[in-house]
Protein backbone atom coordinates (compact mmCIF):
# COMPACT_ATOMS: atom_id res chain seq x y z
CA UNK A 1 0.00 0.00 0.00
CA UNK A 2 1.64 3.44 -0.56
CA UNK A 3 1.41 6.28 1.59
CA UNK A 4 -1.06 7.87 0.08
CA UNK A 5 -3.84 5.78 0.34
CA UNK A 6 -5.87 5.22 3.27
CA UNK A 7 -6.65 1.73 3.80
CA UNK A 8 -8.86 1.51 1.05
CA UNK A 9 -7.94 -1.03 -2.76
CA UNK A 10 -5.75 1.70 -4.45
CA UNK A 11 -6.48 2.10 -8.33
CA UNK A 12 -2.78 1.79 -8.67
CA UNK A 13 -0.88 -1.26 -8.29
CA UNK A 14 2.07 -0.28 -6.21
CA UNK A 15 4.54 -1.97 -8.92
CA UNK A 16 3.59 1.18 -11.20
CA UNK A 17 4.43 3.56 -8.76
CA UNK A 18 7.92 4.69 -8.37
CA UNK A 19 8.82 5.78 -4.36
CA UNK A 20 12.06 7.45 -5.33
CA UNK A 21 10.81 8.89 -8.14
CA UNK A 22 7.71 10.47 -6.97
CA UNK A 23 9.85 11.69 -3.82
CA UNK A 24 12.26 13.59 -6.42
CA UNK A 25 8.99 14.74 -8.35
CA UNK A 26 7.76 16.23 -4.78
CA UNK A 27 11.19 17.67 -4.42
CA UNK A 28 10.94 18.81 -7.82
CA UNK A 29 7.57 20.49 -6.95
CA UNK A 30 8.57 22.38 -3.85
CA UNK A 31 11.78 24.03 -4.87
CA UNK A 32 9.45 24.89 -8.29
CA UNK A 33 6.71 26.53 -5.53
CA UNK A 34 9.02 27.97 -3.32
CA UNK A 35 10.70 29.97 -6.01
CA UNK A 36 8.18 31.66 -6.90
CA UNK A 37 6.65 32.10 -3.04
CA UNK A 38 7.29 31.90 0.47
CA UNK A 39 4.68 29.32 1.21
CA UNK A 40 4.05 28.26 4.94
CA UNK A 41 5.54 25.35 5.31
CA UNK A 42 4.96 24.23 8.90
CA UNK A 43 1.34 23.34 9.24
CA UNK A 44 -0.60 22.08 12.38
CA UNK A 45 0.36 18.11 12.94
CA UNK A 46 -2.25 17.99 15.44
CA UNK A 47 -4.97 19.56 13.03
CA UNK A 48 -3.29 17.30 10.02
CA UNK A 49 -3.38 14.08 12.50
CA UNK A 50 -7.13 14.93 13.66
CA UNK A 51 -8.34 14.90 10.18
CA UNK A 52 -6.33 11.81 9.32
CA UNK A 53 -4.94 13.46 6.08
CA UNK A 54 -1.64 12.15 4.90
CA UNK A 55 -0.13 15.28 3.01
CA UNK A 56 3.57 14.16 2.60
CA UNK A 57 6.04 16.41 4.32
CA UNK A 58 7.76 17.89 1.58
CA UNK A 59 4.48 19.27 -0.21
CA UNK A 60 3.15 23.01 0.87
CA UNK A 61 0.41 22.68 3.50
CA UNK A 62 -1.86 25.82 3.61
CA UNK A 63 -2.52 27.45 6.73
CA UNK A 64 -4.71 30.21 5.83
CA UNK A 65 -5.24 33.32 7.71
CA UNK A 66 -5.35 33.27 11.31
CA UNK A 67 -8.53 33.55 12.09
CA UNK A 68 -9.57 30.43 9.53
CA UNK A 69 -7.20 27.79 11.31
CA UNK A 70 -9.43 26.97 14.78
CA UNK A 71 -12.20 26.66 12.46
CA UNK A 72 -10.19 24.44 9.88
CA UNK A 73 -8.90 22.47 12.97
CA UNK A 74 -12.67 22.00 14.76
CA UNK A 75 -14.23 20.67 11.61
CA UNK A 76 -15.40 17.24 11.65
CA UNK A 77 -16.47 14.60 8.96
CA UNK A 78 -19.42 14.48 7.60
CA UNK A 79 -20.03 10.65 7.41
CA UNK A 80 -23.42 10.60 6.28
CA UNK A 81 -22.89 12.56 2.74
CA UNK A 82 -19.03 11.65 1.95
CA UNK A 83 -18.40 8.95 -0.31
CA UNK A 84 -15.43 6.02 1.38
CA UNK A 85 -13.75 5.69 -2.35
CA UNK A 86 -9.96 5.66 -2.49
CA UNK A 87 -9.22 9.65 -1.91
CA UNK A 88 -6.71 12.02 -4.53
CA UNK A 89 -3.42 11.97 -3.52
CA UNK A 90 -3.09 15.63 -1.96
CA UNK A 91 -0.19 16.11 -4.88
CA UNK A 92 -3.12 15.32 -7.55
CA UNK A 93 -5.45 17.69 -6.20
CA UNK A 94 -3.35 20.45 -5.74
CA UNK A 95 -0.87 20.05 -8.58
CA UNK A 96 -3.72 19.06 -11.21
CA UNK A 97 -6.08 22.57 -11.37
CA UNK A 98 -8.09 24.09 -14.47
CA UNK A 99 -8.91 27.58 -12.86
CA UNK A 100 -8.01 29.23 -16.42
CA UNK A 101 -7.70 32.74 -14.80
CA UNK A 102 -3.94 31.83 -14.39
CA UNK A 103 -3.68 30.00 -17.41
CA UNK A 104 -5.20 27.04 -19.56
CA UNK A 105 -2.81 23.97 -19.06
CA UNK A 106 -3.13 21.93 -16.01
CA UNK A 107 -0.10 22.91 -14.52
CA UNK A 108 -0.62 26.52 -14.56
CA UNK A 109 -2.50 27.41 -11.61
CA UNK A 110 0.36 25.38 -9.06
CA UNK A 111 3.19 27.43 -10.55
CA UNK A 112 1.47 30.98 -10.98
CA UNK A 113 -1.02 31.17 -8.21
CA UNK A 114 1.77 30.69 -5.23
CA UNK A 115 1.52 34.50 -4.83
CA UNK A 116 -2.47 34.87 -5.36
CA UNK A 117 -2.89 37.34 -2.33
CA UNK A 118 -6.99 35.54 -0.95
CA UNK A 119 -6.41 37.69 2.49
CA UNK A 120 -8.01 39.95 3.64
CA UNK A 121 -11.23 38.89 1.28
CA UNK A 122 -14.05 40.76 0.54
CA UNK A 123 -17.65 38.89 -0.31
CA UNK A 124 -20.36 41.47 -2.05
CA UNK A 125 -24.02 40.05 -1.64
CA UNK A 126 -26.21 41.83 -3.55
CA UNK A 127 -29.62 41.46 -5.45
CA UNK A 128 -32.59 40.33 -4.16
CA UNK A 129 -31.69 39.86 -0.49
CA UNK A 130 -32.95 41.59 2.61
CA UNK A 131 -29.02 42.27 3.77
CA UNK A 132 -27.16 42.85 0.77
CA UNK A 133 -23.73 44.70 1.55
CA UNK A 134 -19.78 44.09 1.30
CA UNK A 135 -19.10 41.68 4.20
CA UNK A 136 -15.40 40.54 5.23
CA UNK A 137 -15.19 37.05 4.20
CA UNK A 138 -14.04 36.60 7.99
CA UNK A 139 -17.67 38.07 8.93
CA UNK A 140 -18.98 35.94 5.88
CA UNK A 141 -17.96 33.12 7.61
CA UNK A 142 -17.93 33.59 11.74
CA UNK A 143 -21.17 31.96 12.50
CA UNK A 144 -20.41 28.89 10.90
CA UNK A 145 -19.16 25.74 12.22
CA UNK A 146 -16.95 23.70 8.69
CA UNK A 147 -17.41 19.85 7.97
CA UNK A 148 -14.90 17.61 6.33
CA UNK A 149 -17.04 16.12 3.49
CA UNK A 150 -15.64 13.46 0.46
CA UNK A 151 -17.10 14.53 -2.62
CA UNK A 152 -16.49 12.88 -6.29
CA UNK A 153 -15.42 15.43 -8.49
CA UNK A 154 -15.59 14.56 -12.20
CA UNK A 155 -14.07 17.48 -14.72
CA UNK A 156 -16.03 17.85 -18.12
CA UNK A 157 -13.61 16.75 -19.29
CA UNK A 158 -13.68 13.31 -18.51
CA UNK A 159 -11.25 12.74 -15.93
CA UNK A 160 -12.31 12.79 -11.89
CA UNK A 161 -11.01 12.59 -8.35
CA UNK A 162 -12.75 11.98 -4.99
CA UNK A 163 -11.45 15.15 -2.50
CA UNK A 164 -11.59 15.37 1.10
CA UNK A 165 -13.40 19.36 1.23
CA UNK A 166 -13.75 21.27 4.00
CA UNK A 167 -17.10 24.12 3.83
CA UNK A 168 -20.25 24.30 5.21
CA UNK A 169 -23.67 24.42 3.49
CA UNK A 170 -24.40 26.95 0.96
CA UNK A 171 -28.30 26.80 2.30
CA UNK A 172 -27.07 28.25 5.48
CA UNK A 173 -25.08 31.21 4.29
CA UNK A 174 -27.99 31.96 2.17
CA UNK A 175 -30.43 31.81 4.90
CA UNK A 176 -28.26 34.40 6.89
CA UNK A 177 -28.61 36.97 3.84
CA UNK A 178 -32.54 36.66 3.83
CA UNK A 179 -33.08 36.49 -0.21
CA UNK A 180 -36.54 37.53 -0.84
CA UNK A 181 -39.08 35.87 -2.59
CA UNK A 182 -38.66 36.49 -5.75
CA UNK A 183 -35.15 35.48 -5.77
CA UNK A 184 -35.20 32.39 -7.99
CA UNK A 185 -31.30 32.02 -8.88
CA UNK A 186 -28.05 32.63 -7.75
CA UNK A 187 -24.94 33.84 -9.60
CA UNK A 188 -21.39 33.59 -8.42
CA UNK A 189 -18.58 35.67 -9.91
CA UNK A 190 -14.76 34.62 -9.36
CA UNK A 191 -12.24 37.98 -9.00
CA UNK A 192 -11.48 40.35 -11.31
CA UNK A 193 -7.58 41.05 -11.40
CA UNK A 194 -5.47 41.49 -14.65
CA UNK A 195 -3.12 42.40 -11.92
CA UNK A 196 -2.20 38.79 -10.72
CA UNK A 197 -4.42 36.85 -13.13
CA UNK A 198 -2.47 36.90 -15.95
CA UNK A 199 -4.82 35.05 -18.49
CA UNK A 200 -7.40 37.40 -17.47
CA UNK A 201 -4.70 40.15 -19.40
CA UNK A 202 -4.35 37.61 -22.41
CA UNK A 203 -6.10 38.94 -25.51
CA UNK A 204 -6.52 35.29 -27.24
CA UNK A 205 -8.54 33.68 -24.83
CA UNK A 206 -12.54 33.08 -25.57
CA UNK A 207 -13.77 34.09 -22.00
CA UNK A 208 -15.24 37.55 -20.99
CA UNK A 209 -13.97 37.94 -17.22
CA UNK A 210 -14.39 37.67 -14.79
CA UNK A 211 -15.80 34.12 -14.56
CA UNK A 212 -19.45 33.52 -13.48
CA UNK A 213 -21.51 30.79 -12.48
CA UNK A 214 -24.64 30.37 -11.05
CA UNK A 215 -27.23 28.02 -9.37
CA UNK A 216 -31.08 27.45 -9.05
CA UNK A 217 -32.20 28.29 -6.01
CA UNK A 218 -33.63 24.71 -4.78
CA UNK A 219 -29.76 23.84 -6.12
CA UNK A 220 -27.84 26.30 -3.92
CA UNK A 221 -30.25 25.03 -1.57
CA UNK A 222 -29.23 21.52 -1.62
CA UNK A 223 -27.52 19.72 1.54
CA UNK A 224 -24.72 18.72 -0.81
CA UNK A 225 -24.36 22.12 -2.37
CA UNK A 226 -21.21 23.34 -0.26
CA UNK A 227 -19.16 26.49 -0.07
CA UNK A 228 -15.26 25.01 0.46
CA UNK A 229 -12.61 26.92 2.54
CA UNK A 230 -10.03 23.66 2.47
CA UNK A 231 -8.98 20.71 1.45
CA UNK A 232 -7.25 18.02 2.95
CA UNK A 233 -7.58 19.07 6.46
CA UNK A 234 -6.17 22.56 5.46
CA UNK A 235 -6.62 25.84 3.76
CA UNK A 236 -7.78 25.52 0.49
CA UNK A 237 -4.40 26.05 -1.97
CA UNK A 238 -5.03 29.54 -4.20
CA UNK A 239 -4.54 27.22 -7.38
CA UNK A 240 -7.93 25.26 -5.92
CA UNK A 241 -10.06 28.29 -5.14
CA UNK A 242 -8.98 30.05 -2.21
CA UNK A 243 -10.14 31.56 0.20
CA UNK A 244 -14.09 30.74 -0.73
CA UNK A 245 -15.25 28.31 -3.57
CA UNK A 246 -18.35 26.19 -4.38
CA UNK A 247 -18.27 22.88 -4.65
CA UNK A 248 -21.41 21.08 -6.27
CA UNK A 249 -20.36 17.81 -6.41
CA UNK A 250 -23.78 16.35 -8.87
CA UNK A 251 -22.62 19.27 -11.71
CA UNK A 252 -19.60 18.88 -14.00
CA UNK A 253 -16.20 20.74 -12.48
CA UNK A 254 -16.83 24.17 -14.17
CA UNK A 255 -19.98 24.49 -11.83
CA UNK A 256 -17.58 24.98 -8.70
CA UNK A 257 -15.99 28.37 -9.50
CA UNK A 258 -13.68 29.58 -7.20
CA UNK A 259 -12.29 32.43 -5.64
CA UNK A 260 -15.89 34.11 -5.10
CA UNK A 261 -16.23 37.90 -4.65
CA UNK A 262 -19.98 38.11 -5.57
CA UNK A 263 -22.98 36.16 -4.77
CA UNK A 264 -25.98 37.72 -6.41
CA UNK A 265 -30.03 36.76 -6.15
CA UNK A 266 -31.65 37.38 -9.02
CA UNK A 267 -35.05 36.47 -10.67
CA UNK A 268 -34.23 35.70 -14.04
CA UNK A 269 -31.30 32.61 -15.02
CA UNK A 270 -28.26 34.25 -14.75
CA UNK A 271 -25.32 33.96 -17.19
CA UNK A 272 -22.52 31.42 -16.73
CA UNK A 273 -19.07 32.30 -18.36
CA UNK A 274 -18.75 28.70 -20.19
CA UNK A 275 -22.49 28.59 -21.88
CA UNK A 276 -21.92 32.39 -23.03
CA UNK A 277 -17.94 31.01 -24.86
CA UNK A 278 -19.93 27.76 -25.90
CA UNK A 279 -23.64 27.34 -25.77
CA UNK A 280 -23.95 24.56 -27.69
CA UNK A 281 -21.24 22.45 -25.80
CA UNK A 282 -22.05 23.76 -21.64
CA UNK A 283 -25.09 24.42 -20.58
CA UNK A 284 -26.52 26.08 -17.77
CA UNK A 285 -27.27 22.83 -15.12
CA UNK A 286 -24.16 20.76 -16.62
CA UNK A 287 -25.24 17.95 -14.24
CA UNK A 288 -23.10 15.14 -14.48
CA UNK A 289 -25.02 12.96 -16.78
CA UNK A 290 -23.53 9.25 -18.96
CA UNK A 291 -26.26 9.54 -21.34
CA UNK A 292 -25.68 13.49 -22.96
CA UNK A 293 -22.11 13.39 -24.72
CA UNK A 294 -20.22 16.61 -24.87
CA UNK A 295 -19.19 17.23 -28.45
CA UNK A 296 -15.63 16.99 -27.62
CA UNK A 297 -15.72 14.32 -24.38
CA UNK A 298 -17.74 10.80 -24.24
CA UNK A 299 -19.30 11.30 -20.77
CA UNK A 300 -20.51 7.45 -20.64
CA UNK A 301 -16.91 6.77 -18.68
CA UNK A 302 -13.82 8.64 -16.64
CA UNK A 303 -10.71 8.35 -15.83
CA UNK A 304 -10.56 8.67 -12.39
CA UNK A 305 -7.11 10.34 -11.35
CA UNK A 306 -4.25 8.81 -10.53
CA UNK A 307 -4.73 6.74 -13.36
CA UNK A 308 -1.68 4.45 -14.45
CA UNK A 309 -0.56 4.54 -17.67
CA UNK A 310 -0.85 0.91 -18.85
CA UNK A 311 -3.97 0.46 -16.97
CA UNK A 312 -6.09 3.80 -17.17
CA UNK A 313 -8.54 3.78 -14.16
CA UNK A 314 -11.28 4.06 -16.53
CA UNK A 315 -14.74 3.49 -14.68
CA UNK A 316 -18.71 4.35 -15.76
CA UNK A 317 -20.08 7.89 -15.12
CA UNK A 318 -22.93 7.93 -12.55
CA UNK A 319 -26.37 9.58 -13.15
CA UNK A 320 -25.79 12.94 -11.38
CA UNK A 321 -22.01 11.82 -11.06
CA UNK A 322 -23.87 9.23 -8.07
CA UNK A 323 -25.63 11.90 -6.44
CA UNK A 324 -28.79 10.58 -8.27
CA UNK A 325 -30.25 9.85 -4.43
CA UNK A 326 -29.92 13.64 -3.11
CA UNK A 327 -30.58 15.58 -6.34
CA UNK A 328 -32.79 14.00 -9.41
CA UNK A 329 -35.81 15.03 -7.91
CA UNK A 330 -35.00 18.48 -8.68
CA UNK A 331 -35.04 17.72 -12.19
CA UNK A 332 -38.34 16.40 -12.33
CA UNK A 333 -40.17 16.41 -15.67
CA UNK A 334 -37.52 18.10 -17.38
CA UNK A 335 -35.83 17.07 -20.65
CA UNK A 336 -32.14 16.85 -19.83
CA UNK A 337 -30.98 16.64 -22.96
CA UNK A 338 -32.27 19.40 -23.53
CA UNK A 339 -31.32 21.30 -20.35
CA UNK A 340 -27.83 20.01 -20.32
CA UNK B 1 34.78 9.01 -47.40
CA UNK B 2 35.14 12.53 -48.50
CA UNK B 3 35.16 15.58 -46.02
CA UNK B 4 32.01 16.56 -47.84
CA UNK B 5 30.42 13.61 -47.12
CA UNK B 6 31.71 13.00 -44.10
CA UNK B 7 29.94 16.42 -43.23
CA UNK B 8 26.62 15.70 -45.02
CA UNK B 9 26.49 12.13 -42.88
CA UNK B 10 27.11 14.32 -39.72
CA UNK B 11 24.35 16.47 -40.48
CA UNK B 12 22.29 13.84 -41.13
CA UNK B 13 22.47 12.59 -37.97
CA UNK B 14 22.25 15.87 -36.54
CA UNK B 15 19.06 16.49 -38.09
CA UNK B 16 18.08 13.15 -37.36
CA UNK B 17 18.70 13.06 -33.55
CA UNK B 18 16.79 16.67 -33.42
CA UNK B 19 13.74 15.10 -34.00
CA UNK B 20 13.63 12.55 -32.09
CA UNK B 21 14.71 14.89 -29.11
CA UNK B 22 11.23 15.87 -28.23
CA UNK B 23 10.64 11.95 -27.91
CA UNK B 24 13.39 11.90 -25.64
CA UNK B 25 12.47 14.31 -23.39
CA UNK B 26 9.37 13.00 -22.94
CA UNK B 27 10.36 9.67 -22.28
CA UNK B 28 13.03 11.41 -19.44
CA UNK B 29 10.11 13.19 -17.68
CA UNK B 30 8.44 10.11 -17.82
CA UNK B 31 11.05 7.67 -15.86
CA UNK B 32 11.67 10.86 -13.61
CA UNK B 33 7.99 11.59 -12.91
CA UNK B 34 7.96 15.03 -14.10
CA UNK B 35 4.81 15.40 -16.25
CA UNK B 36 2.35 16.25 -13.87
CA UNK B 37 -0.44 14.77 -11.85
CA UNK B 38 -1.72 13.27 -15.73
CA UNK B 39 0.77 11.97 -17.26
CA UNK B 40 -1.07 10.07 -19.62
CA UNK B 41 -2.66 12.98 -21.30
CA UNK B 42 0.07 14.97 -21.36
CA UNK B 43 1.75 12.22 -23.07
CA UNK B 44 -1.18 11.97 -25.89
CA UNK B 45 -0.97 16.37 -25.72
CA UNK B 46 2.69 16.43 -26.58
CA UNK B 47 3.41 13.89 -29.28
CA UNK B 48 0.25 15.07 -31.25
CA UNK B 49 2.13 18.70 -31.16
CA UNK B 50 5.18 17.47 -32.10
CA UNK B 51 3.90 15.41 -35.19
CA UNK B 52 1.89 19.26 -36.03
CA UNK B 53 5.68 20.81 -36.00
CA UNK B 54 7.45 18.00 -38.23
CA UNK B 55 4.21 18.31 -40.49
CA UNK B 56 5.05 21.77 -40.65
CA UNK B 57 8.64 21.51 -41.02
CA UNK B 58 8.01 18.78 -44.30
CA UNK B 59 5.78 21.89 -45.80
CA UNK B 60 8.22 24.17 -45.02
CA UNK B 61 11.12 22.63 -47.34
CA UNK B 62 10.10 23.53 -50.44
CA UNK B 63 9.65 27.37 -49.72
CA UNK B 64 12.79 27.32 -47.82
CA UNK B 65 14.38 26.07 -51.05
CA UNK B 66 12.90 28.46 -53.28
CA UNK B 67 12.68 31.77 -51.39
CA UNK B 68 15.72 31.31 -49.32
CA UNK B 69 17.79 29.28 -51.47
CA UNK B 70 18.31 26.40 -49.24
CA UNK B 71 18.80 23.32 -51.46
CA UNK B 72 20.34 21.21 -49.03
CA UNK B 73 17.08 21.13 -46.87
CA UNK B 74 15.11 19.01 -49.36
CA UNK B 75 17.83 16.03 -48.82
CA UNK B 76 15.69 15.92 -45.49
CA UNK B 77 12.21 16.26 -46.59
CA UNK B 78 11.05 12.47 -46.62
CA UNK B 79 13.06 12.41 -42.97
CA UNK B 80 10.59 15.05 -42.20
CA UNK B 81 8.13 13.68 -43.32
CA UNK B 82 8.46 9.85 -42.12
CA UNK B 83 8.86 11.97 -38.13
CA UNK B 84 5.76 13.45 -38.68
CA UNK B 85 4.06 10.01 -39.08
CA UNK B 86 5.95 8.59 -36.65
CA UNK B 87 5.03 11.16 -34.10
CA UNK B 88 1.31 11.03 -34.88
CA UNK B 89 1.24 7.35 -34.72
CA UNK B 90 2.86 7.33 -31.42
CA UNK B 91 0.40 10.24 -30.54
CA UNK B 92 -2.82 7.60 -31.60
CA UNK B 93 -1.21 4.54 -29.98
CA UNK B 94 -0.71 7.04 -26.63
CA UNK B 95 -4.41 7.82 -26.98
CA UNK B 96 -5.76 4.11 -27.30
CA UNK B 97 -3.25 2.82 -24.52
CA UNK B 98 -3.03 5.94 -21.62
CA UNK B 99 -6.16 7.41 -22.45
CA UNK B 100 -8.61 4.82 -23.63
CA UNK B 101 -6.62 1.02 -22.29
CA UNK B 102 -7.79 -0.55 -25.71
CA UNK B 103 -11.42 -0.74 -24.72
CA UNK B 104 -13.05 -1.19 -28.11
CA UNK B 105 -15.74 0.05 -27.09
CA UNK B 106 -14.85 3.18 -26.56
CA UNK B 107 -12.25 3.42 -28.96
CA UNK B 108 -14.99 3.02 -31.77
CA UNK B 109 -17.26 5.97 -30.24
CA UNK B 110 -14.47 8.09 -29.61
CA UNK B 111 -13.29 7.27 -33.74
CA UNK B 112 -16.69 7.46 -35.44
CA UNK B 113 -18.14 10.55 -33.14
CA UNK B 114 -15.86 13.10 -31.48
CA UNK B 115 -15.33 15.54 -35.28
CA UNK B 116 -12.10 16.19 -33.74
CA UNK B 117 -10.77 12.27 -33.49
CA UNK B 118 -12.93 11.67 -36.91
CA UNK B 119 -10.66 14.57 -38.58
CA UNK B 120 -7.08 13.11 -36.75
CA UNK B 121 -7.96 9.86 -38.05
CA UNK B 122 -8.39 10.53 -41.34
CA UNK B 123 -5.34 12.34 -41.22
CA UNK B 124 -3.87 10.10 -40.30
CA UNK B 125 -4.62 7.30 -42.64
CA UNK B 126 -4.61 9.60 -45.71
CA UNK B 127 -0.38 9.63 -44.40
CA UNK B 128 -0.26 5.97 -44.12
CA UNK B 129 0.10 6.05 -47.99
CA UNK B 130 2.81 8.59 -47.81
CA UNK B 131 4.72 6.73 -45.81
CA UNK B 132 4.44 3.64 -47.62
CA UNK B 133 5.56 5.12 -51.07
CA UNK B 134 8.41 7.16 -49.44
CA UNK B 135 11.10 4.37 -50.73
CA UNK B 136 13.36 5.88 -53.75
CA UNK B 137 12.11 1.95 -55.09
CA UNK B 138 8.60 3.08 -54.89
CA UNK B 139 9.67 6.69 -56.20
CA UNK B 140 10.86 5.57 -59.22
CA UNK B 141 8.14 2.55 -59.72
CA UNK B 142 5.26 5.33 -59.30
CA UNK B 143 7.13 8.03 -61.79
CA UNK B 144 4.84 10.94 -62.20
CA UNK B 145 1.94 9.70 -59.83
CA UNK B 146 4.35 9.72 -57.20
CA UNK B 147 4.09 13.48 -57.00
CA UNK B 148 0.40 13.44 -57.90
CA UNK B 149 -0.58 11.02 -55.13
CA UNK B 150 2.15 12.90 -52.43
CA UNK B 151 0.18 16.34 -52.96
CA UNK B 152 -1.79 14.19 -50.39
CA UNK B 153 -0.24 16.43 -47.60
CA UNK B 154 -1.82 19.24 -48.68
CA UNK B 155 -5.58 18.36 -47.70
CA UNK B 156 -3.29 16.23 -44.77
CA UNK B 157 -2.25 19.32 -43.33
CA UNK B 158 -5.67 21.10 -43.78
CA UNK B 159 -7.48 18.12 -41.60
CA UNK B 160 -4.69 18.14 -39.12
CA UNK B 161 -5.17 22.05 -38.11
CA UNK B 162 -8.79 21.43 -37.96
CA UNK B 163 -8.34 18.64 -35.33
CA UNK B 164 -5.54 21.25 -33.83
CA UNK B 165 -8.51 23.90 -33.34
CA UNK B 166 -11.03 21.85 -32.91
CA UNK B 167 -9.61 21.38 -29.26
CA UNK B 168 -9.31 24.86 -28.02
CA UNK B 169 -11.70 25.22 -25.17
CA UNK B 170 -10.81 29.16 -24.14
CA UNK B 171 -6.85 30.36 -25.61
CA UNK B 172 -6.41 29.80 -28.95
CA UNK B 173 -2.82 31.77 -29.71
CA UNK B 174 -1.71 28.43 -29.89
CA UNK B 175 -3.86 27.35 -32.75
CA UNK B 176 -3.56 31.25 -34.56
CA UNK B 177 0.15 30.93 -35.11
CA UNK B 178 0.00 27.33 -36.53
CA UNK B 179 -2.93 28.48 -38.37
CA UNK B 180 -1.15 31.80 -39.49
CA UNK B 181 2.17 29.85 -40.41
CA UNK B 182 -0.16 26.72 -42.88
CA UNK B 183 -1.46 30.25 -44.79
CA UNK B 184 1.84 31.03 -45.39
CA UNK B 185 3.37 27.46 -46.67
CA UNK B 186 0.52 26.69 -48.31
CA UNK B 187 -0.50 30.17 -49.59
CA UNK B 188 3.76 30.14 -50.69
CA UNK B 189 2.27 27.24 -53.16
CA UNK B 190 -1.07 28.92 -54.63
CA UNK B 191 1.34 32.23 -55.60
CA UNK B 192 4.00 29.91 -57.01
CA UNK B 193 1.34 27.75 -58.70
CA UNK B 194 -0.04 31.54 -60.22
CA UNK B 195 2.68 32.59 -61.38
CA UNK B 196 4.46 29.39 -63.75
Amino acid sequence: MDRYSRGKTHPIKSSEITPESVYRERRRFMQAALSVAAIPMVGLPSLADAADYDIPADLPRYKGPQWLQPKLADALRNSALSTRETLAPYYHAITHNNFYEFGTDKRDPVRYAQKFKTDPWKVEISGEVARPGNYDLEDILAPHALEDRVYRLRCVEAWSMVIPWLGFPLADLIKRFEPTTKAKYVQFTTILDKEQMSEQRSSFGTIDWPYVEGLRMDEAMNPLTLMAVGMYGNALPPQNGAPLRLVVPWKYGFKSIKSIVRIHFSETMPETSWNITAPDEYGFYANVNPEVDHPRWTQATERRLPSGLLTPNIIDTLPFNGYADQVAHLYKGMDLTKWF
Amino acid sequence: MAPGERMGLLRWWLIFLLLLLPLGVLLEGLLTNELGADPAKYIVKELGFWAICWLWLTLAVTPARKFLGWRWLTRYRRMFGLYTFFYAVLHLLAFATFLVGWRWDILLTELTKRPYIVVGSLALLLLLPLALTSTQGMQRRLGKRWKKLHTLIYPVSLLVLLHFVWQIRSDFLQQLIFAFLLAILLGYRLYLKRCS
